[in-house]
């Protein structure tokens, strides 16, 4: 409470003279728009510098449509009623693979009439989700974890530093292809495998930023006016330690998605017919040979933008967050 | 480590499956022979000691994937895998290092944009779609190279009766004299090494270009400019040299890699490798392989780290060994 009164009052001199007559709804209003007013100058900054690089612009102009294709799907490929809606609908009657173009199907069709169209965007949301639940875990996991270990040191940071070895010690995409076999060959058992694998690389990212983090004066000053453990952990030090983070999570959206259609390719993610792009370039697989080419090509075509999207928007704020590139 | 590789073998159903060539068909005698010979009535603890002892004399149990024991299955496929691993690093690292000198020397011209896109397409693409790609351009449209077959011809393998020297089958058709079947070889291996050349040469330019350009900003690169020295042996001798300190461990760790087996590649080309091997161990819990072939690769990469720190030593002369 102390320490919350004190920032209130070293607010008030950078107040407007004059403002006795204001409400306190008012009042309260203005305090916490200068309050986050540093922070809004900060994202604008920082949104300024990202849209000065063309690469982060087309990152951004990529994400932005795989996020409305993904959340309104339906909108671009709607699905036949009462189907699930990431089961590619079949056509019987056209048997043989079709080529782009072809009346119906935009992007061809595969065997039994497989509209390769709507497994691209229905692919779309079936990743999109993936990588979200994936890397949103991980961080969160390893997040806590990293910060604990970091923070408290001694017993809890030895125990949990052994921990992520033992995950690090194994080759990660043959253990991931081990869990995902024992839990069973559906994307549900895939995700839960990668997450498994996933986290333990956060934990020690965040670790080691806490680690260097905590030994700045202000962290002593938050302890030194009384703060307690925990807000000194969520209020002061993960802030501080939490770029890099960003920027890896970033980055692993697309990586997630990439082993992600590896795994459904070597038949341990989506099921067959499924609307997901692994799946679909493996199914392909065998036609190239008779020259069937959009049947892998496009579904590739959109493991890689997905994966660029991410990557590009990754690298933008590598440099953004990068003090050297920054003033 | 090893505690954890021993507990996945016991985890993972019945462990004296692990040691039977065909466990479906084995009798309870055979079953109760087993179960004494490796000591898997004892308690755990006792257990892990006989495992040990097992693993450090050579035994790893039976692979049922490979149908062979997993020592037997380790020694052959790594020289699939080797083979292919080296060529690639080989290529990487020509390509890598020239493509990333010249995207630092001439950075933000045509080239360096190029070549950054490259490497970000690099790190994006999936291999199993990029290698299936170069199959339907070289194999399918231009027909210049052999489609997914594997390390050879089957039918030539079996007419050229080769004589097994090394088991690296490059090697041993110099050996025997068998030029056309060293020549089909080598074109087997053309498509898979560029597949997983691709993505390693994309991290190796990054690095290249970064450390690149920081070496550039030196000062002792002033002082050879000032010199007068041509601008060709201030980038070749002075700022590469140096360059390629932080580019060795990237290089060392993408071969340690390879070495582990690209589970994907491997499986896309039906190369007879670690990686399709593990893969397929993996997805059909063959424990013993799975364990033997985690053993390996932590072999592989202290080994890799290892040669990567006598580079240094070797680029470096502040580095000194000993």
């Amino acid at each position: 409470m102390i320490t919350g009164d004190k920032k209130g009052t070293g607010n008030k001199p950078s107040t407007p003279v004059g403002q006795d007559k204001t409400t306190a709804s008012q009042k309260y209003k203005t305090a916490l728009k200068l309050a986050l007013a540093p922070r809004i100058r900060e994202f604008r900054f920082s949104f300024h510098l990202m849209s000065r690089s063309v690469t982060s612009i087309a990152g951004m102009v990529l994400f932005a449509i795989l996020v409305v294709v993904a959340a309104f799907p339906w909108l671009f490929a709607a699905p036949g009623p009462g189907f699930d809606p990431f089961v590619i609908p079949q056509d019987f009657d056209r048997p043989v693979p079709e080529p782009p173009g072809s009346s119906g199907f935009l992007l061809g069709s595969g065997q039994n009439g497989v509209d390769i169209y709507y497994g691209i965007i229905w692919g779309a949301r079936i990743s999109m989700a993936f990588a979200i639940q994936v890397v949103g875990f991980s961080v969160l996991i390893g997040t806590v974890v990293g910060l604990v270990a970091g923070y408290k040191g001694g017993a809890i940071d030895e125990l949990m530093m052994r921990i992520t070895d033992i995950f690090l010690s194994i080759p990660g995409l043959i253990l991931v292809m081990a869990i995902a076999a024992v839990l069973g060959r559906d994307l549900s058992s895939t995700k839960l495998a990668l997450l498994a694998v996933w986290w333990s690389g956060y934990t020690r990212l965040v670790r080691g930023q806490v680690l260097s983090t905590k030994e700045n004066t202000y962290i002593d000053a938050a302890r030194a006016s009384g703060s307690r453990e925990l807000k000194i952990m969520f209020r002061h030090v993960l802030p501080n330690s939490w770029a890099p983070v960003l920027v890896q999570g970033t980055m692993d959206m697309g990586t997630v998605v990439l082993v992600m259609a590896g795994l459904s390719y070597l038949g341990l993610g989506a099921p067959h017919g499924y609307a997901e792009w692994g799946v679909m370039v493996q199914e392909g697989q065998a036609f190239f040979v008779p020259g069937y080419w959009w049947m892998t090509v496009f579904p590739g075509m959109a493991i890689l933008v997905f994966v660029m999207a991410f990557n590009l928007i990754g690298d933008g704020l590598r440099d953004v967050f990068d003090p050297k590139m920054r003033r | 480590m090893s505690i954890l590789t021993f507990s996945i073998t016991r985890a993972a159903g019945e462990p004296w499956t692990a040691y039977l060539p065909n466990p479906e068909r084995a009798t309870p005698q055979q079953i109760a022979d087993i179960k004494e010979k490796y000591h898997l009535n004892d308690p755990l603890p006792e257990q892990y000691i006989y495992w040990l002892k097992g693993v450090s004399e050579g035994d790893l149990g039976w692979s049922s994937t490979a149908s062979m024991p997993v020592t037997k299955a380790l020694a052959t496929k790594f020289t699939a895998t080797f083979e292919l691993a080296l060529l690639a690093t080989f290529f990487s690292v020509i390509i890598g290092i020239f493509v990333g000198t010249i995207s630092a020397v001439r950075a933000n011209s045509a080239i360096d944009q190029g070549s950054r896109l490259i490497s970000l397409v690099g790190v994006s693409i999936p291999v199993f779609w990029l290698g299936l790609l170069l199959l339907m351009l070289f194999y399918r449209e231009l027909g210049w190279l052999p489609g997914p077959t594997g390390r050879y011809d089957v039918i030539r393998f079996h007419a050229e009766n080769l004589n097994p020297h090394t088991g690296f089958l490059t090697i041993d058709t110099l050996l025997n004299g068998k030029f056309a079947f060293f020549w089909d070889v080598v074109r087997h291996l053309l498509m898979p090494a560029m597949t997983l050349a691709f993505t390693s040469t994309a991290i190796i330019i990054r690095m290249m270009r970064s450390s690149m350009l920081e070496v550039l900003g030196a000062e002792y690169v002033k002082t050879a400019r000032s010199k007068g020295l041509p601008e060709r042996v201030v980038i070749n001798r002075h700022a590469r040299r140096n360059a390629l300190i932080p580019t060795t461990t990237v290089v060392g760790l993408s071969f340690g890699g390879l070495l582990g087996g690209a589970v994907l590649t491997e499986t896309l080309f039906n190369w007879n490798g670690l990686g399709q091997w593990s893969g397929a161990a993996a997805t059909n819990l063959d424990t013993a392989a799975v364990m033997g072939f985690t053993l390996l690769t932590a072999i592989i990469y202290v080994l890799a780290n290892l040669v990567v720190d006598v580079i240094y030593a070797y680029l470096d002369p502040r580095v000194r060994l000993g």
